[in-house]
């Protein structure tokens, strides 16, 4: 794909730019999905990160709690989708979701839960996340994401 | 010495036996999928990061059960994390005790919490004979020159 749109580029390139949410890419770089993981686990953060980079072809940070989370923010950084744990050490979850909001994120953020009850869910949505999701996160869950992603416009 | 096909067989059946027994689930069906010749080492470097892991859980769940006045949050936070990563490996028995531990957590029972930590400890050594035997048999299989079923 030729990156002519910086000329004022082709009707192509115009609709790939829209569709795209991305705030930072190169000039030959395909435009790939960005993810940030936040969790406090070792385990889950490499079995994520590895997950959506392989199988669904997205760019894949990690952090380990919502304080990084926030900073990573703060710094400028962007991210189209960010899955969340809730419960991290220093700032969990839902702390960490109402703070971005705050600041005018606008990414897509799913929370993760360790629990299957609702309260976790309801915290988390009424905190101003777009899903939540029991763990493990799964192709499918991630699938589901994707689908309202394509939709999803800041 | 086996034949490729042989060792292919026995490790399809030890695998299927694994997930009739409900020691695995399909998460790590999905974890397999993760696989493959740029990152060949991913399942075993996951599952020893997770053992390694769940010692040193272990030893804190032993440690915060041991005090004399139980702090059940700081234990619940520890089973809430092995819970965690024992379901993203698929490790569905350890991750089944997990949850009624969490349990035991939430009525202050100390009594089901040490007997859960029992079950956790046979449970999480169990699983990982099972997984020492399935990463042996994969060796042996990529000896022999075979290839994981379902690998390029």
């Amino acid at each position: 794909m030729e990156s002519r749109w910086s000329e004022g580029g082709s009707s192509t390139s115009s609709i790939i730019i829209e569709k795209s949410m991305i705030k930072y890419m190169s000039d030959e770089k395909e435009t790939k999905i960005s993810a940030l993981v936040v969790d406090d686990d070792a385990i889950i953060r490499k079995i994520h990160k590895t997950m959506l980079e392989r199988l669904f072809n997205m760019e894949a940070e990690t952090v380990k709690d919502g304080k990084e989370a926030v900073d990573l923010h703060l710094s400028g950084a962007n991210f189209d989708i960010i899955f969340m744990d809730k419960e991290m050490p220093i700032m969990d979850g839902h702390e960490a979701t109402k703070h971005l909001r705050a600041m005018g994120v606008k990414s897509m953020i799913v929370g993760i839960t360790t629990r299957g009850d609702d309260k976790d869910k309801e915290e988390f949505l009424a905190a101003g996340s777009n899903h939540c999701f029991e763990k493990p996160l799964d192709r499918a869950k991630v699938q589901q994401v994707l689908q309202e992603h394509e939709n999803f416009s800041i | 010495m086996y034949g490729v096909s042989q060792l292919q067989r026995q490790l399809a059946e030890y695998t299927s036996s694994l997930f009739e027994e409900g020691f695995l689930d399909d998460q790590f069906n999905q974890l397999q999928q993760l696989q493959d010749e740029s990152n060949p080492e991913f399942v075993v470097e996951v599952v020893t990061l997770f053992f390694e892991d769940t010692e040193r859980l272990l030893n804190e769940l032993a440690k915060a059960l041991g005090q004399e006045s139980i702090d059940f949050k700081r234990v619940d936070a520890h089973v809430r994390q092995l819970k965690g990563s024992s379901s993203s490996i698929g490790a569905q028995r350890v991750q089944k005790v997990c949850i009624a531990f969490r349990n035991y957590c939430e009525e202050k029972n100390v009594e089901g919490c040490l007997k859960s930590l029992q079950e956790i400890k046979q449970e999480c050594s169990l699983v990982k004979s099972k997984f020492e035997t399935l990463f042996k048999m994969e060796q042996q299989l990529y000896a022999a020159g075979g290839r994981l079923p379902g690998s390029e």
